[in-house]
């Protein structure tokens, strides 16, 4: 393809469906084109375009590592118009991808750190990328830390994987459900994220901390990663502004001189102070 | 003034050329007066409805190159198969653009360095390299003109592939710009005779109102500024600006059909409406219109320069003309640089 047709979606088969929590799923999908397969590649962080015929295109970060090969992941609610046609497909359907686009999590740059990821309810998706990105190079990090919250128990994602966390010796999991969310049987911590995450104080010695959530989680648990003694440089997030392109011309998620979709999705807190607040 | 790139045009030797253009397979798009109006209107023949002392027309050409709606591809779908089928880019109009201003020529400028800008997008690539742009000097402007303002004249030649300008006599002193002015002019060189006259002279002038790299500069540090609030008050968010903009570019992609067939497309949008940047969750980052109005000054005069190097506004006036509300755009820019950021 030497003169590429940006706007031209991959057409990819949904290999396998997961109902993680209600109304949210994840697609496992597969390229159709064997040659577009053989040179696509991405880096934890990045998101595409997914799309269904006749109803459009949705944003979505890619949910799965690039060291898992041969297919990409997506983890998405049930909300708008796209994704409750997407919800509808099932193993075998055919989607429209778009992508990669924007930047990568630094993740060379965090080699001999302790790594610390906040997310909250439907954010573990992006985070999830690069959680197992990071866990498949496990040698490379020192202590692993996960603070993962939900509004209730049922709206945790990624049970299975949360398991698999929680047995594993070299991670440490913290999950937690709003006061009220809670079960009977509910083992985990009760409280918001960012009380849990202050309870729970982490030693910001040496350490990456990376966090994704609601604006309102976002907005409560810097100041918390601030008090607990970490540099803005040393914390990740990544923004999900709306967006139709995905490579800088449709205008929508421009805020101040950056673009959410090229220059972004991830940045560190250093970075979104400078930013008008415009996300 | 090197004279080997100026040539003349009589008037009476315009059919024959419009002829030509149309026989070799071009469209040609022309100022067309229309009772008291003149627009752009596509043209097979020269006729005396074309207007070359028109002011300003409603609508720019912009949607020669960027389509209010452009389709984007053809699917088809079912249960297990799905295709796509591209447009074919070989059967792009081959576009002459007669008569526009200067200030609609330079908007060629900031279109394509947003839509080159690290991703080529071939719709507006393709339509742009098919397209000539004959300029056309500005005999008279009016009080919503500021092309001066932003570093661009009433007679300048960027983006133009040639220029027109008419003189005393009603002939055309042609400035022959680019390798396809120059492919116009090879192609009809017994029409262009040679240049006896001044072209200066037959030129109107529009005052300067401001100086763009002064207010580039004073827009740092404005985001908080109180006069966003003050000069949007009387906004209702209609976006008539953005769609008689020659160099707005946000868009929209939306199918178009059944979840069997139908196309995806691509059309203008605006980021004076509400809904444009509303995430699903019900959070918008740019929730009142002062936010938008905002954006829209900055975008154009601030963050577009510093990304792409160019101004996305050409000083045609169109969107003040044009706004139902009277919201001034060259006189709010000359507030800005009057009064303070802070309250």
């Amino acid at each position: 393809m030497s003169n590429p047709n940006i706007y031209k979606p991959y057409l990819m088969k949904v290999e396998e469906v997961t109902e993680e929590a209600p109304f949210v799923k994840t697609f496992r999908l597969k390229f159709t084109n064997e040659e577009e397969a053989a040179k696509f590649n991405f880096r934890a962080g990045q998101f595409g375009e997914y799309s269904v015929a006749g109803e459009g295109e949705s944003t979505f970060c890619i949910a799965s590592s690039p060291t898992r090969e041969g297919y990409i992941e997506c983890t998405f609610r049930e909300t708008g118009r796209v994704t409750s046609a997407l919800a509808n497909k099932e193993e075998g359907e055919i989607i429209g991808f778009r992508g990669p686009y924007g930047n990568t999590f630094p993740i060379d740059d965090w080699k001999g750190k302790n790594l610390l990821f906040i997310a909250g309810g439907i954010a573990l998706p992006p985070m999830r990328c690069v959680i197992w990105n990071c866990l498949d190079l496990r040698e490379n990090f020192k202590d692993f830390t996960i603070v993962y919250g939900a509004k209730n128990v049922n709206d945790l994602v990624y049970k299975h994987e949360l398991k698999e966390w929680e047995d594993r010796p070299d991670v440490k999991l913290i999950t937690t459900v709003d006061p009220g969310g809670e079960t009977p049987d509910w083992k985990g911590e009760i409280g918001f994220v960012p009380t849990v995450l202050e309870k729970a104080a982490p030693s910001a010695e040496n350490t990456i901390a990376i966090v994704c959530g609601p604006p309102i989680m976002i907005k409560y648990t810097f100041p918390i990663l601030e008090k607990l003694g970490f540099k803005d440089t040393d914390i990740f997030t990544t923004l999900e502004n709306r967006m139709k392109c995905g490579f800088g011309k449709c205008g929508r998620c421009n805020v101040g001189k950056v673009y959410i979709c090229k220059d972004g999705p991830v940045f560190t807190y250093a970075e979104l102070k400078k930013l008008p607040a415009e996300y | 003034m090197a004279t080997e790139n100026y040539k003349l045009l009589k008037k009476e030797s315009l059919p024959a050329l419009f002829d030509k253009l149309t026989a070799s397979g071009k469209t040609i798009y022309a100022p067309v007066k229309n009772g008291d109006k003149t627009e752009f209107d596509v043209v097979t023949k020269y006729s005396n409805d074309i207007n070359d002392e028109y002011i300003q027309t409603v609508q720019s050409l912009k949607g020669t190159v960027f389509p209010k709606v452009e389709k984007l591809f053809d699917y088809k779908s079912d249960k297990t198969d799905t295709s796509i089928q591209e447009v074919d880019f070989s059967k792009f109009p081959q576009n002459v653009l007669w008569g526009l201003h200067p200030c609609d020529a330079a908007a060629f400028r900031p279109l394509d360095a947003t839509f080159r800008w690290d991703y080529d997008d071939k719709y507006f690539l393709t339509r742009m390299k098919l397209t000539t742009v004959v300029g056309l000097s500005c005999s008279k402007h009016d009080d919503y003109c500021f092309c001066s303002s932003v570093d661009i004249s009433p007679a300048s030649g960027d983006g133009s592939d040639i220029l027109l300008t008419k003189n005393k006599t009603g002939d055309y002193l042609v400035e022959i710009i680019t390798e396809k002015g120059q492919e116009v002019y090879d192609m009809s060189k017994d029409l262009f005779g040679e240049i006896s006259d001044d072209k200066e002279s037959y030129i109107t002038v529009v005052p300067k109102k401001f100086d763009l790299t002064e207010l580039n500069k004073n827009l740092d540090g404005s985001f908080e500024a109180p006069y966003w609030l003050a000069q949007s008050m009387r906004c209702i968010g209609c976006g008539a600006c953005a769609y008689v903009c020659p160099t707005c570019t946000c868009f929209d992609l939306q199918d178009e059909g059944s979840a069997n067939k139908g196309s995806r497309i691509k059309c203008w949008d605006s980021c004076g409406f509400g809904h444009f940047t509303l995430h699903t969750s019900g959070h918008n980052p740019r929730e009142t219109q002062s936010q938008r109005w905002r954006q829209r000054i900055l975008h154009k005069f601030s963050y577009m320069p510093d990304r792409i190097k160019v101004f996305g506004c050409v000083g045609c006036g169109r969107c003040s003309r044009a706004c139902p509300v009277d919201m001034n755009i060259s006189e709010n820019l000359i507030k800005i640089m009057e009064e303070p950021k802070n309250e």
